[in-house]
């Protein structure tokens, strides 16, 4: 029960957190003390707050690396814009259409992660890293050549090029191969994005704190002993991938109608990377940890700008100033010791009065 | 543990504060233009930002020596986007906390793309100087580009071929994974069908596989292909033409604006550019005044000769001078008002650059100038 109550807690701060956020930011935004810049950043910072979020499902609660979360993003997004550009002349409503293009992003991403899932998940550490990379380009590249146009006649696609649609002269490109999707209206917003944020918290939350994310994290500790006792490792390792897909799919979607723009060349490898980064330097399997990690990341190159030629040389070191700070053995001893000493000090000061 | 969590929280909301306070700091002695850059410094596409950027803030200086439009000096800053949607809108935000009144860029298309969206929310004017794809300014009427739209090159280069009946059988090779190649070839395909010739071989390649053309040019050279259509970069170009000479394959080449630049390729034999044709808006060594001051300036400062990228950047400033004097605009002016004047003014305004003479516009933002095709002799360009 007391274990219960602690974890409640922990929760309840990580929620507390994003909400305070929101607060803050709403306060300064409505006095006028927010640069563009930074208004500008809020809906990215929410996509890679969820994204790194997602991505720790795999990487810290189930144990898993994946080098393929771009990939699921894309699916995402892909959808998500695609069903916008379908319906803006019948669904007005923009609340409820965008809610309706998250919920295809995420199903969408879903099924993408249950049919990778399912080969990838045979797998085991490196090779799975490897693989899952490979569907990431896969997914990149089957979308850049798909040609989607609509015109009175109805839907026309085709995998080689504009012209082999055959649309009438009324027909409009909705999925341009390498081009990708164009004019998406600009339904994302910071509201929608922190709704999102919380959405995938409490999902995953209660994921790991629940009798599934148990069995999931027996699978990672040891595989053998799960096994032993009759946890079905394919079920519960494939419960974790798709829904961290589909979590993905939905970070793509928020992504996707922030920009006008759309392209397939985006979600690269290095985004995947990029994804992977925020979950390490934030702490394997510590959501708290992504979250924070991934803010101030996105934050960071945009701070830099001052810097102008030096901005990427400034954000790799310190980039690595930070994983180093986090995460070399010396590091965390001094930060320990430190610990100690200020409890001692704190201990002595209380014992002084 | 947790001491280091309160130490990144605190790093983290002391960034966030630092990064929330309006850029009000910057001060202005005298009222001046504010004119932000757009394009990608760093990443893959670094060369075309860089070009743009150095070639604004030749035009800015010389403008600002000359003393300046309607009395107000110039000023450009030039901000980073990596050739990336997202960060591209970023820069633009960045550069309206600067202060920016007018925005030059986005250089390549999708950010463009994704900035002319928010510029026309704002009612911000936006030049693109090679923003080509049809999209990049299209979202509102606050948008203008200098260089030719992507399918206004694919169609003039298939109505050149045509009507100077350079070949019968043609063969294409295009980068379908490039928004610039596959817009441009898209057109061109469309207007051939217009046209006294014929494609028989049209052969994709994509950004991961840009290294390898010689299954594309055997398909070409099997069938029977005359002339080879290359509407991409001249990066790759320079491969496809080491490696056709490699297999004895020496049909007509025909470029687009992408080729300016296949002379100065390190470590290519310029022998084998020989004889190829391409549409350009600007060559480097072509003799007007205008060009020779440009180029030599250029050659000074940076140490390399410009490219079209550069010679639309240094057009797209003094076009932007053009308007500022036309519509008698003050640096007081904020964004939207000055916006307005200058939607007019681009419209009213005839300019001699680089990249043409006596260029217009229209109120859709296109303009309106002669394509002008050269053929490589010798090492250099030669007009047709």
């Amino acid at each position: 029960m007391k274990k219960n109550s602690k974890i409640f807690r922990q929760n309840l701060i990580t929620y507390g957190m994003v909400i305070a956020a929101f607060i803050v930011v709403q306060i300064l935004q409505s006095t006028g003390h927010l640069s563009s810049l930074f208004t500008g950043l809020l809906v990215p910072i929410c996509v890679y707050v969820i994204l790194a979020v997602s991505l720790n499902l795999v990487v810290g609660i189930s144990g898993e690396l994946s080098l393929g979360h771009a990939g699921f993003m894309c699916v995402g997004a892909f959808a998500g814009a695609f069903f916008t550009k379908c319906t803006q002349d019948t669904i007005t409503m923009v609340p409820l259409r965008f809610a309706l293009a998250v919920l295809i992003g995420a199903i969408a991403a879903a099924i993408f992660g249950i049919l990778i899932g399912i080969p990838v998940l045979r797998l085991k550490g490196d090779y799975l890293a490897i693989v899952t990379l490979a569907f990431g380009e896969i997914i990149k590249n089957i979308l850049n050549v798909f040609y989607i146009g609509r015109d009175s006649n109805g839907f026309h696609m085709s995998m080689k090029d504009q012209f082999s649609l055959g649309m009438e002269a009324d027909g409009k490109m909705l999925l341009g191969g390498p081009q990708g999707i164009t004019g998406i209206p600009k339904n994302s917003s910071f509201l929608a994005g922190i709704i999102l944020i919380l959405i995938t918290l409490f999902i995953v939350l209660n994921l790991i704190n629940s009798r599934d994310g148990r069995a999931i994290m027996a699978i990672r500790d040891n595989r053998i002993a799960a096994t032993s006792i009759g946890i079905n490792i394919t079920k519960y390792k494939l419960m974790a991938f798709t829904i961290s897909a589909a979590l993905a799919g939905m970070a793509g979607t928020l992504y996707s109608h922030n920009l006008a723009t759309l392209q397939a060349s985006k979600f690269n490898f290095n985004t995947s990377i990029l994804a992977l980064v925020f979950v390490v330097l934030g702490g394997i399997g510590n959501i708290r940890g992504s979250i924070i990690a991934a803010v101030v990341l996105t934050a960071l190159p945009e701070m830099l700008r001052g810097l102008s030629n030096l901005r990427m040389l400034i954000y790799a070191i310190v980039l690595i100033a930070m994983m180093l700070f986090n995460w070399a053995p010396a590091a965390i001893d001094w930060r320990s010791r430190l610990k100690e000493r200020l409890k001692h000090s704190r201990a002595n000061g209380k014992e002084a009065a | 543990m947790r001491n280091w969590k309160k130490v990144i929280g605190v790093a983290a909301a002391a960034a966030m504060t630092v990064s929330m306070l309006p850029m009000s700091v910057f001060a202005d002695d005298a009222a001046t233009f504010k004119i932000g850059g757009i394009g990608p410094v760093t990443g893959p596409a670094a060369a075309y930002g860089s070009a743009v950027m150095n070639a604004a803030q030749i035009a800015v200086d010389e403008i600002n020596e000359a003393g300046g439009v309607n009395g107000a000096m110039l000023e450009f800053n030039p901000q980073d986007d990596e050739h990336d949607a997202e960060k591209s809108v970023n820069a633009y935000n960045t550069l309206k906390d600067w202060g920016a009144t007018m925005i030059l860029g986005s250089v390549t298309s999708a950010p463009c793309i994704a900035v002319e969206a928010e510029a026309a929310n704002d009612n911000m004017f936006l030049l693109t100087p090679s923003g080509s794809a049809v999209d990049c300014i299209t979202a509102g009427d606050n948008a203008f580009r200098v260089c030719f739209s992507d399918p206004s090159q694919g169609t003039a280069s298939a109505q050149y071929i045509g009507e100077n009946g350079l070949a019968t059988k043609v063969a294409a090779i295009y980068d379908s994974s490039d928004v610039y190649s596959s817009g441009i070839y898209a057109t061109f395909k469309a207007e051939a069908e217009n046209q006294p010739f014929e494609i028989v071989a049209e052969e994709a390649f994509t950004a991961d596989s840009k290294t390898d053309f010689t299954v594309q040019l055997q398909k070409a050279k099997d069938a029977g292909a005359e002339l080879v259509y290359l509407p991409f970069y001249y990066n790759e170009a320079s491969l496809v033409f080491t490696q056709a000479a490699a297999m004895d394959f020496s049909p007509l080449w025909f470029g687009v604006d992408g080729m300016d630049g296949i002379l100065s390729v390190e470590g290519f034999d310029t022998s084998l550019a020989e004889g190829v044709m391409l549409l350009t808006p600007f060559a480097a060594d072509a003799q007007d005044d205008l060009t020779v001051n440009f180029v030599a300036k250029y050659q000074e400062l940076y140490n390399e000769v410009p490219n079209q990228f550069a010679a639309d950047a240094y057009d797209g400033i003094y076009i932007i001078k053009a308007a500022l004097e036309q519509c008698g605009a003050t640096p007081d002016m904020d964004a939207s008002t000055l916006c307005d004047a200058m939607k007019t003014a681009m419209t009213e305004i005839t300019v001699d650059g680089l990249t043409g003479a006596g260029m217009t516009w229209t109120a859709d933002g296109e303009p309106s100038k002669a394509p002008k095709a050269v053929v490589i002799e010798n090492g250099a360009y030669k007009a047709m």
